[in-house]
C-alpha cells in the first residue's frame, strides 16, 4: 500500500487512508490506535481490538494499521496469520468452538464434531454457515477438562456433553435467533453464562 | 480503598475485615470457577440471593466498611474448588458443608433446611460410590482427604476479586517483608535453600534462575509470568489466575524485588477470558492499595505488572517466543544462550517463571525454606497442582506433595477409571498421559512409582505443566499419539526445518499405521525420525515433540505391532483396521441404536443381542454414544 499526500486523512488522528469514502468507516480504528499510543509493540492488543470490533481483520484495515504505526504491511499480516486467534475471512455470528484437547478427545470429542458438522450442513473444509449465523472450529484446548467434552458458544461454556446435547445447544440458540433475540442480548447472556442449556 | 504499607495497615486491614464478617451467621461459598459456571453456577448464585432474602433472612453480597455489621447469610463467589465433575459446588461454613451438583431448583431447600433449620440436605451431599456413604465435606470426601492443598489453599475458599479478603488471609505480608526486611541475595537464597523447581515443565531450579537474573548489571530488568499455559488437558495455571489471582501478583513483587525488577508483564492465554478479567480487577484493587506503583510498602521502589492477552500461539508458552510476542512480534523462539537471564524482552535481563511457581513463592517466604523441603521427594520439594481428567471417576484440580504415586492419585484420589460413559470400569487401566504434547505415557508398572522430576525423567516423560490424562484400556494408544503429533504439528512455528517438516512426516507414518499400511520398517523409520526431530530443533516443542510417540512405540509395542502386523486394532478404535460389531454378551437388546442410527444399519429383535451391518454403517458413532453397556465396538 503506498500513500500519497493527495489521499484523504482520518479525521481523528490524520493518517492517511486509502479512499477518501473510507475516511469515517475507520473511526473506530484511529480510537483503538491512539489508545495504544500508535505504538508497534502493541500490534497484538490492537488487532485483537480490531478484531473485536469488525469479527475478522479485513485487508484494507491491516494496511491502513501498518501506515499508521509505521511498519510495512507484510509484519502486520506476518502477527495475524502466526496467531491463530486472527481471522482473516469473516466469522459466523456464534462461532461454536468444540475443544479437542486430550481430555475432549478420549471423550469422544470427534462425536460432537461429526453432528454440529451434520446438523448445521457443514461438510468438512467449509467451517461458516451460508446465513453467517454460524462458525465452527475445533480449539485444542479451553481448560475445562474436568467437564470433557466441552463445547464453547462464543464465550459460553458448555460441558459434559454428548451429540445430542451438543446440537440440542445450537438448536437453541438457531431459535433464539428466529424468535429475535438481540445479538446484544445474546451476548449478554454469554457473559452471565446463562445461555442456552440442554 | 485504604493505602497498604506499614504492619500497621496490615492488621488495621485484617481487623476491619474480621469486623466486617463477625456478625454473619453463615458463609454461602458458590463456586464461580469455569467448570461451575458452564453447569449453571451463577443462576444458582442469582436464585440463593434471591430465595435467602424472600426467606426473610438479610443476605450480603458485596461485604462495606461503611454499613453496620449486618448478621445473616454472606453469599460470595469463589474461584475454582477443584472437584469440577461434581459442579456446580457450593460451600457452606462455618458448618463445612459441600454441596454438589447443584441446580437451581435445589435452592429453595437449601435456604429451609441448611440457612434456617441448620441441617444438611442428603441428596445434595457426595456420595462416595465405594462405601456409597454421604459425605459432608471436603473433611471426609477422599478426593479432598487426600490432597495437600497448599499452593491453592485459599484458591477455592475466598472471593478472588476481593483484595481485603485475600490480606485478611496474610496476603502480601510476604511481599512486604521482601521489600522491607530482606535483601535480594536473601530472597534469592531462601527461594533456592527451598528447593523450588520451574513448575512449567522444566523444573529449573527458580532460585539459581533469579540469581543470574539479579547479577546482571543493568538499569531495567523485567519479570514474566507466564500463564500460556497451552497443553492440551492442563487447567491448573487457569484455576489459580482465576481462583486466587492476589498471589500470582505478590509472586511477582517478590520476584522483582529479588532480581530488582520495576516492570512486569502476565502473559494469560486468549482462551481463558476470565482469568483476564480477574487479574486486571486484582491489579487494578493491589494499584489502588499502593501495593504497586510509585511507592511499594514505602520502600521507594516502583513496581508496575502489566497484562498481555495471547492470541492463540503454543510455541508462545516458550520463554523466548513468549517474549517475542510481548514485543509484538511473531512468536517464535530465539537461540539460547543468550538466556533470558542475560538478555531477554527488549535486551534487558528478564527472569520468566510460570503462574504455580509464582503463586508458591510468598508460601516460602512466609514458611521459610526448611519448613517446604519438608514436603515432597529429594530433590523435588513442595507440592505440585495436577489437572486430573479423561477416564477417571473424580476429574479435576488437585494438588499433591511431589513424590506421591499414580496409584493414589488416580484410584485414591481420582477414584478410578471409567467408561466413556463415566460408569466405573475396576480392571480398565491402561495408562496416564503425563504432561501433555511433550510428555509421555505411563503404565500399569509405573503405578508405584514416586511422580517426581527426576523419576520421571528416568523413564521418558515429564511433568510438565501438570495434565495427568487418565486413558482405560478401551483407547488405542496408537491412536493417542496421533492426536498428540496431530498438536504438534499444527503449533510448529515452523522455524526450524525438522520440526516443521518432521512433524508432518511422523504424523503421516502414524496414519500408515493406522490405515494398514505400515509396516515393521515404519516402526523403524518412526523411531529414527523423532530421534531426528529432537536433535534438530531449536526450542522445548520441537524437542519434545516426539515424546507421546517415542513413550508409547516403548510401552505399547505390541499394540503398534499389531497394527502392522495382524493389521488389526486391538482397543477397536482405529476405522480402517476394524469392522463395525456388536458384541453379543455386552448387549441387552434395549433398541436404542436402532433408534439412533441415521441409516438403519443395526436391527434385531428386544431383548435379543443385535446385529450391525458393516456394509451400511457410515461409522457416525452416534449408536456406540447412546449404548449404555459399551457393546458397540470398532464405530
Amino acid at each position: 500500500m503506498t500513500t500519497t499526500p493527495t489521499e484523504a486523512r482520518c479525521p481523528s488522528c490524520a493518517t492517511p487512508t486509502p479512499t477518501p469514502s473510507s475516511a469515517r468507516h475507520f473511526g473506530q480504528v484511529c480510537d483503538i490506535l491512539a489508545k495504544h499510543a500508535n505504538d508497534p509493540a502493541k500490534i497484538i492488543p490492537i488487532l485483537q481490538e480490531v478484531q473485536s470490533a469488525y469479527r475478522y481483520l479485513p485487508e484494507e484495515v491491516m494496511t491502513y494499521i501498518a501506515t499508521a504505526l509505521g511498519i510495512s504491511p507484510a509484519r502486520v499480516y506476518g502477527v495475524a496469520t502466526f496467531y491463530s486467534h486472527f481471522a482473516l475471512e469473516p466469522k459466523g455470528k456464534y462461532v461454536l468452538r468444540i475443544c479437542d484437547g486430550t481430555a475432549c478427545h478420549v471423550k469422544g470429542s470427534e462425536n460432537l464434531i461429526k453432528a454440529l458438522r451434520t446438523h448445521l450442513r457443514l461438510p468438512s473444509g467449509k467451517d461458516n454457515t451460508a446465513d453467517m449465523l454460524f462458525t465452527i472450529e475445533s480449539v485444542s484446548c479451553v481448560g475445562a477438562c474436568g467437564l470433557a467434552p466441552v463445547l464453547m458458544v462464543n464465550e459460553d461454556v458448555h460441558g459434559q456433553l454428548n451429540s445430542d446435547k451438543a446440537v440440542t445447544i445450537v438448536k437453541a440458540v438457531q431459535a433464539g435467533e428466529a424468535s429475535g433475540t438481540t445479538p446484544a442480548e445474546a451476548t449478554a447472556q454469554a457473559a452471565n453464562g446463562e445461555g442456552v442449556h440442554s | 480503598m485504604m493505602t497498604l504499607r506499614s504492619a500497621n495497615d496490615f492488621a488495621i486491614m485484617q481487623q476491619s475485615f474480621a469486623k466486617m464478617t463477625a456478625a454473619f451467621q453463615r458463609r454461602v461459598i458458590v463456586c464461580a470457577g469455569t467448570g461451575c459456571v458452564a453447569n449453571n453456577a451463577l443462576l444458582v448464585l442469582a436464585e440463593l440471593e434471591r430465595a435467602i432474602a424472600a426467606a426473610g433472612l438479610s443476605v450480603t453480597v458485596e461485604l462495606s466498611r461503611e454499613l453496620p455489621p449486618m448478621g445473616g447469610i454472606w453469599l460470595s463467589r469463589s474461584g475454582c474448588q477443584g472437584f469440577c465433575q461434581m459442579g456446580p459446588l457450593l460451600a457452606i461454613e462455618p458448618d463445612g458443608l459441600l454441596y454438589t451438583q447443584v441446580k437451581s431448583a435445589d435452592v429453595q431447600d437449601i435456604v429451609t433446611e441448611t440457612l434456617i433449620g441448620g441441617r444438611s440436605v442428603e441428596r445434595l451431599l457426595f456420595r462416595d460410590p465405594n462405601t456409597k456413604a454421604r459425605c459432608h465435606g471436603p473433611a471426609t470426601i477422599p478426593f479432598y482427604q487426600r490432597q495437600h492443598r497448599m499452593t491453592l489453599a485459599l484458591c477455592g475458599r475466598i472471593d478472588p476479586e476481593s483484595l481485603d479478603e485475600y490480606v485478611a488471609n496474610g496476603g502480601y505480608e510476604s511481599a512486604r517483608k521482601a521489600f522491607i526486611h530482606l535483601q535480594p541475595e536473601a530472597i534469592c537464597e531462601e527461594i533456592l535453600a527451598a528447593g523450588l523447581r520451574g513448575r512449567g515443565g522444566g523444573g529449573f531450579p527458580t532460585g539459581r534462575k533469579w540469581q543470574l537474573t539479579l547479577a546482571q548489571k543493568s538499569a531495567k530488568k523485567y519479570v514474566i509470568c507466564n500463564g500460556d499455559e497451552g497443553d492440551p488437558g492442563a487447567f491448573m495455571d487457569r484455576s489459580v489466575m482465576e481462583g486466587d489471582p492476589h498471589c500470582v501478583i505478590e509472586g511477582l513483587l517478590i520476584a522483582g524485588r529479588a532480581v530488582g525488577a520495576d516492570e512486569a508483564y502476565i502473559y494469560v492465554r486468549a482462551e481463558y477470558p476470565l482469568a483476564v478479567k480477574r487479574l486486571r480487577t486484582a491489579v487494578a484493587s493491589a494499584e489502588a492499595a499502593g501495593l504497586l506503583g510509585p511507592n511499594v510498602f514505602g520502600s521507594g521502589k516502583s513496581f508496575i505488572v502489566h497484562i498481555m492477552e495471547g492470541a492463540g500461539a503454543f510455541v508462545c508458552g516458550e520463554e523466548t517466543a513468549l517474549m517475542s510476542s510481548i514485543e509484538g512480534r511473531r512468536g517464535m523462539p530465539m537461540p539460547k544462550p543468550p538466556f533470558p537471564a542475560q538478555s531477554g524482552l527488549w535486551g534487558q535481563p528478564t527472569v520468566i517463571n510460570n503462574v504455580e511457581t509464582l503463586a508458591t513463592v510468598p508460601l516460602i517466604i512466609a514458611m521459610g525454606a526448611a519448613a517446604f523441603r519438608q514436603l515432597g521427594n529429594g530433590s523435588s520439594a513442595g507440592t505440585k497442582t495436577f489437572a486430573l481428567t479423561g477416564h477417571v471417576a473424580n476429574t479435576g484440580l488437585i494438588e499433591v506433595p511431589l513424590g506421591t504415586t499414580l496409584r493414589e492419585i488416580v484410584f485414591a484420589i481420582g477414584g478410578g477409571v471409567t467408561t466413556d460413559s463415566g460408569r466405573p470400569y475396576p480392571d480398565g487401566f491402561k495408562a496416564v498421559q503425563i504432561g501433555g504434547p511433550s510428555g509421555g505415557c505411563l503404565t500399569s508398572d509405573h503405578l508405584d512409582m514416586p511422580l517426581d522430576f527426576d523419576a520421571l525423567q528416568k523413564v521418558g516423560a515429564m511433568i510438565g505443566s501438570g495434565g495427568l490424562v487418565v486413558v482405560n484400556a478401551k483407547s488405542c494408544m496408537v491412536k493417542l499419539a496421533r492426536f498428540f503429533m496431530q498438536f504438534t504439528q499444527n503449533e510448529s512455528c515452523g522455524k526450524c526445518v525438522l520440526c516443521r517438516e518432521g512433524t508432518k512426516q511422523m504424523l503421516a507414518l502414524l496414519d500408515d499405521i493406522m490405515e494398514g499400511r505400515g509396516t515393521m520398517e515404519t516402526l523403524d523409520l518412526l523411531s529414527e525420525l523423532s530421534l531426528a526431530v529432537k536433535k534438530g530443533s531449536l526450542c522445548g516443542l520441537g524437542k519434545t515433540a516426539p515424546n507421546p510417540v517415542l513413550s508409547t512405540l516403548e510401552h505399547f509395542r505390541a499394540e503398534y505391532e499389531a497394527h502392522v502386523i495382524q493389521k488389526r486394532c486391538p482397543a477397536g478404535q482405529c476405522h480402517a483396521l476394524t469392522v463395525p460389531a456388536i458384541d453379543p454378551v455386552a448387549c441387552r437388546g434395549c433398541g436404542i441404536c436402532i433408534r439412533k442410527c441415521p441409516v438403519a444399519a443395526i436391527h434385531g429383535e428386544k431383548r435379543q443381542a443385535h446385529v450391525i451391518d458393516p456394509g451400511l454403517c457410515i461409522r457416525c458413532g452416534a449408536c456406540a454414544e447412546a449404548c449404555k453397556f459399551d457393546a458397540i465396538v470398532g464405530v
